[in-house]
């Protein structure tokens, strides 16, 4: 018998330090996998690309009177901003279906680390997906009539990463409870249409059929998406009535809910989901 | 004869475990020793309660009763310490295609904690024994079966473990490939001190183990070395193909008080000295005898043996019913 010519390493007690390694490699993986993905970067940034020059422009002229002068597209940025994030963000989370079956989820979760630690991972790696997609989005803000403002561009960043972290995480709970790979992406367009639609990305949340309020209202997407268009209409020059028609802001009952309230509700919102995602995935797998 | 290798912990000890899902019992009361350093085969055919056991063993899924201690950790409450102490090839692959094989490590030993410092030589040499260090950067899914399976058992040992899980390790894979990753795992205990538990359905694949259990319908039926075991039997087998089965299994009780049986379509029985007794089941047994085989004792009959059915059988038989896929829990 020759002796063991290889070295035995030892592997620590488990501990933080342990747990954000395993954190930060699971979002290293997302990124790894998104720049060899270029296929599906580029296809998940016509949607909205159709939807700010094809609805965007297609609907302005239409709409013009009611805007109070501000050019339709200009009202879209924001919305369409959120809807990038929103989708891949969502495929992001959802991905975890893929993983499971082919096998790489159980690779994750047969490691002496916490479901925690992975799933966290995995929502900085879409968090930041989306982000970087979106930048190709927030490029396009001089053609639409929103100023190159840095302090904008920075705040925009931070309230997509947020609000990624937050849908990254929805999709892992779906991805939790979805077995078949068949149906997770008709789930995704199932969950994520409506949340699109009820949030306020597409039409201004101003003089609303009431039943319309309240189901905007407990969307958590509309929290997410009324900062972002805040942080724009605040560059832009416009008029205190067009601003009144297109960023009326949120309001339950007469309170106005402030933006920074806005965001802690994304924040609860996304760690609500993630830990509901731990939960589901340590009792299914 | 008893395994090679002995130190005074065991690398696993399993008491009375069972394992019920709803009405069925997977698993039904299996006592179990794994000496350090040994290699240990769990034979059986599938739906026999190996992968449930083995999952047991790896933290994966919890006993209904009885307990098990893995290099000296128990698995229900020191699931960690468990985890870190093994490693894990299992019969699906979980490796990532869309990464390198050296990434499909790099992310192993980060998840594990690997001591960065020595991890990046410890992946090329993990990657040089199962030789696969010249294919590092390329992309898993370009690989083979037989490659990802060795990246599999490469990556099972990155983080040195104490005891390496193999569930039917070469299962899909041509008898070439299984042949090859044999060599790996004899290899593999040559240079460490490891103890391996793998669990098979191919009976020529026991052959390498140290000693083996046969596990049939939840419980282990026999327990030893290949040669033991082979030994216990002392007859050989055979197996003749008549013009009236019935018949010939008749003639043999009433003439030469021999219990014959059906096997894989042909007329089974043991017997000593078989190719001398051959001219005597031609002068005497009085039914047709289209063709004879004679065979020296080999796993299948240790089997046979203790089963009362051959292993190919037995498949059949499982296949009807594996309680693993009445769980709900063939993949994933």
């Amino acid at each position: 018998m020759s002796q063991a010519s290889i070295a035995h390493v030892a592997i620590p007690k488990g501990g933080f330090a342990h747990e954000l390694r395993a954190t930060r490699v699971v979002w290293e993986r997302e990124m790894i996998r998104f720049w060899r993905d270029k296929a599906r970067v580029v296809s998940s940034l016509i949607q909205p690309l159709l939807f700010l020059f094809v609805m965007g422009g297609g609907l302005s002229s239409l709409v013009r009177a009611g805007t109070g002068g501000v050019d339709f597209k200009t009202f879209l940025f924001p919305g369409v901003l959120a809807m990038s994030v929103l989708f891949t963000a969502a495929f992001s989370g959802i991905s975890m279906v893929w993983d499971r079956e082919f096998g790489f989820l159980r690779e994750m979760l047969v490691a002496p680390i916490s479901t925690t630690a992975i799933l966290t991972g995995k929502c900085l790696g879409g968090a930041t997906v989306s982000t970087i997609q979106s930048v190709v989005v927030l490029a396009l803000a001089g053609p639409v009539g929103v100023p190159y403002d840095p302090l904008m561009l920075l705040e925009l960043l931070a309230l997509l990463f947020i609000m990624a972290f937050m849908i990254t995480a929805l999709g892992l709970v779906l991805a939790s409870r979805v077995k078949q790979v068949q149906s997770a992406m008709p789930l995704v367009q199932l969950i994520i249409t409506p949340l699109m639609f009820l949030s306020g990305a597409l039409f201004p949340l101003s003089n609303l059929p009431g039943w319309l309020t309240v189901v905007t209202h407990i969307n958590p997407m509309t929290y997410a998406v009324e900062p972002v268009r805040s942080v724009v209409f605040d560059r832009l020059s416009i008029s205190s009535q067009a601003r009144a028609i297109l960023d009326p802001g949120i309001y339950w009952g007469s309170y106005q809910v402030p933006v920074a309230m806005q965001i802690g509700l994304v924040i609860v919102s996304a760690v609500v989901l993630l830990f509901a995602a731990v939960k589901l995935f340590n009792r299914t797998e | 004869m008893d395994g090679s290798v002995h130190s005074a912990e065991a690398a696993i000890e399993v008491r009375g475990l069972v394992k019920s899902f709803k009405s069925v019992e997977a698993v039904r009361g299996i006592d179990l020793t794994v000496h350090a350093g040994e290699t240990f085969g769990f034979l059986g055919p599938n739906g026999a309660g190996k992968s449930t056991t083995i999952k047991i063993l790896c933290t994966l899924a919890d006993a209904t009763a009885g307990s098990a201690k893995v290099a000296g950790y128990d698995v229900a409450t020191e699931r960690d310490a468990v985890r870190r102490s093994i490693g894990l090839v299992f019969q699906e692959p979980t490796l990532d295609g869309y990464l390198t094989a050296d990434q499909n490590l790099r992310f192993h030993g980060e998840l594990y904690g690997v001591d960065r410092a020595t991890a990046a030589s410890r992946r090329k040499e993990v990657l040089d024994m199962v030789g696969l260090y010249e294919r590092k950067d390329d992309l898993v899914q370009t690989f083979s079966g037989g490659m990802r399976r060795r990246l599999e058992i490469a990556r099972g040992l990155l983080h040195s473990p104490r005891v390496l899980f193999l569930d039917e390790p070469t299962i899909g894979l041509d008898p070439q490939t299984r042949a090859s990753i044999w060599q790996y795992l004899n290899e593999l205990r040559k240079r460490e001190e490891i103890t391996v538990f793998v669990t098979t359905h191919y009976m020529d694949e026991a052959e390498n183990c140290d000693r083996i259990a046969i596990i049939d319908q939840g419980k282990i039926v026999g327990l030893d070395t290949p040669a033991a075991l082979k030994a216990g039997i002392g007859k050989d087998r055979v197996q003749i193909a008549t013009g009236d089965d019935a018949a010939a299994i008749a003639a043999l009780k009433e003439k030469f008080a021999l219990e014959g049986r059906m096997v894989e379509g042909l007329v089974t029985f043991a017997v000593q000295e078989g190719a001398a007794f051959v001219p005597q089941l031609f002068e005497k047994l009085g039914v047709p005898i289209r063709s004879v085989t004679v065979t020296q004792p080999s796993l299948d009959d240790v089997f046979l043996s203790f089963t009362g059915t051959s292993l190919r059988d037995a498949e059949a038989k499982g296949s009807k019913f594996n309680p693993m896929l009445a769980a709900g829990r063939s993949r994933g």
